[in-house]
């Protein structure tokens, strides 16, 4: 009996160790390459100099400003176009007619890769905070729209029957059965647009900018500084891990009842 | 004792898109009784069952109930349905008064889940409930607001054998301890003559014929035989 427990307790622990052994097996045999010198650290850095290079950058300061001004941005540009996309796709769910108005043109639109805008939103809005606001809102748009359109549109009519039998007016009908009924769906948008809306960024101040963290990385590429070109992928790869994060536990808070 | 009446049916027809479902419908249920509604697949059962709970209005004729014509959702009533139709993503509790605008209703729903067996879960999602469990919360849910009408649309077909039978005895003692009038739909003929007091047989859009039995809920062995005797009465009634 108390074997199986402390057998059980020691596999518990160690899936939480699982997922961890790769990435620093590589990050050590990475080290090593460089160290032993396999290959010249001008090529590729040492996970220990793109640290060093890291901790000197935030020091200085330019780090966290680029930073702040990468994660203002994608913010922004999420709530903005996560707003419209949710508000359009609850009104296209909820209203056959404003779906006749609006999925049609909705669904063209979504059919354009929004990176394909790039040229002409910098003729059109110049390289300023607007551009990539603009940018990064229209690429979350249409995920969250998407979800929540179908979220609301394949909603179990028997449910909702229920909720007319039971004598459920419209509001607490949209509070207590559609948008629960619809959560799932509208939070796998969320965590799909949480991926554009970084992608979107990237190519955006990589292209076009004097600030962030893609400019950080264009910056670097000029001066043949593999340190902070590294250190700004690690960062994207660490934001992107954060994003996912935090829309996988929207999902563990909200979610509760799929048990 | 004279037999005071809940609802009355009358020249009720109801047809889909020229395809008629039901015609000709006259049908008194009285208050406190517990009727079934027996018949082939497709007969029309539930259809009655919804213009009943007002969920669908007649193509022609009436149906009022307690004097008050049913044109829309009928709130007197509350409707069992053959899926369980719980709201996963509200605990048990919520469930049982999740139409309730009272937010001083929980000692009423205490009592229902008590009633029903259910008082552990009151705080568990229903996806923890097994089926049975989870019809039981349907009927607790059912029962919430005190509705002077009961409707079943078949809500233990899915039920394996013994838990069936246990929620056929749980509905029939609650039904007669809250003196609530009862309509089951049901195909299964052994279970109307086990737990009505009438069946109607819906047969070619009518309703072809009422069969009383007042050998409900008695339970020597002539009762049980005679009820033996109706079953088949009935069966051959809708097969030929
Ligand atoms: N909303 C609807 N639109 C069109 N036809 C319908 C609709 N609802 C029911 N019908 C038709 O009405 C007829 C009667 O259906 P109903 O569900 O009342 O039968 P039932 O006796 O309850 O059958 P079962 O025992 O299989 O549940 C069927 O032919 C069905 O196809
Ligand atoms: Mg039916």
């Amino acid at each position: 009996m108390d074997n199986t427990i402390i057998l059980k307790k020691i596999n518990f622990s160690f899936r939480k160790i699982i997922p961890w052994i790769i990435p620093i097996v590589i990050i050590l045999f990475w080290q090593l390459i460089v160290s032993v010198g396999w290959v010249s650290a001008t090529i590729l850095p040492s996970p220990w100099d793109v640290l060093k290079d890291g901790a000197e950058l935030t020091v200085s300061g330019e780090l966290p400003k680029n930073m702040g001004i990468s994660l203002y941005r994608a913010t922004v540009g999420f709530v903005i176009g996560g707003s419209i996309g949710f508000v359009l796709g609850f009104i296209n769910g909820l209203s056959k007619i404003a779906r006749l108005a609006f999925d049609s043109t909705v669904q063209m639109l979504r059919n354009i890769p929004h990176l394909a805008l790039i040229p002409l939103v910098i003729l059109l809005m110049g390289i300023g905070e607007p551009a990539k606001i603009f940018l990064v809102a229209i690429g979350c748009m249409f995920p969250i729209y998407i979800n929540t359109y179908h979220g609301i549109i394949s909603v179990d009519q028997k449910i909702i029957e229920m909720g007319h039998a039971y004598g459920l007016k419209q509001s607490a009908m949209i509070r207590k059965i559609v948008f629960p009924a619809a959560l799932p769906t509208i939070l796998m948008g969320f965590r799909y647009a949480l991926g554009v809306m970084w992608t979107t960024l990237i190519v955006a101040e990589t292209i076009s900018s004097s600030s962030g963290i893609g400019y950080m990385a264009t910056n670097a590429e000029q001066f043949m500084d593999m340190k902070t070109i590294i250190l700004c992928i690690l960062i994207y790869a660490l934001l992107g891990k954060l994003s996912d994060y935090i829309a996988k536990n929207f999902e563990i808070i909200f979610l509760e009842w799929r048990g | 004792m004279k037999k005071e009446i809940l609802i009355t049916i009358r020249g009720v027809n109801k047809s889909y898109v020229k395809h008629i479902v039901l015609r000709e419908i006259d049908l008194d249920v009285y208050r406190h009784e517990f009727l079934a509604f027996v018949g082939k697949s497709g007969g029309g059962k539930s259809t009655l069952l919804r213009l009943i709970a007002g969920l669908e209005q007649p193509n022609a004729g009436k149906i009022k109930q307690g004097g008050h014509l049913i044109n829309k959702i009928n709130d007197q009533a509350r409707m069992m349905f053959q899926e369980d139709r719980l709201l996963p993503w509200m605990s048990v509790q919520d469930n049982v008064t999740f139409a309730s605008k009272k937010p001083d209703d929980q000692k009423e729903a205490k009592k229902l889940l008590s009633l029903v067996g259910l008082t552990e879960y009151a705080n568990a999602f229903p996806t923890k409930l097994s089926g049975g469990q989870k019809q039981r919360l349907a009927l607790a849910r059912a029962l919430f607001s005190h509705p002077d009408l009961l409707l079943l649309d078949e809500p233990l077909g899915a039920l394996d054998a013994l838990t069936r039978r246990n929620m056929q005895d749980l509905i029939m003692k609650i039904c007669q301890q809250r003196k609530i009038t009862t309509i089951l739909v049901t195909h299964d003929i052994n279970e109307a003559v086990r737990m009505a007091n009438r069946i109607a047989l819906i047969k070619d859009q009518l309703i072809k014929e009422i069969f009383d039995n007042p050998y409900r809920g008695i339970d020597t062995n002539e009762a049980k035989e005679k009820r033996a005797l109706i079953s088949d009465e009935i069966l051959n009634k809708i097969l030929n």
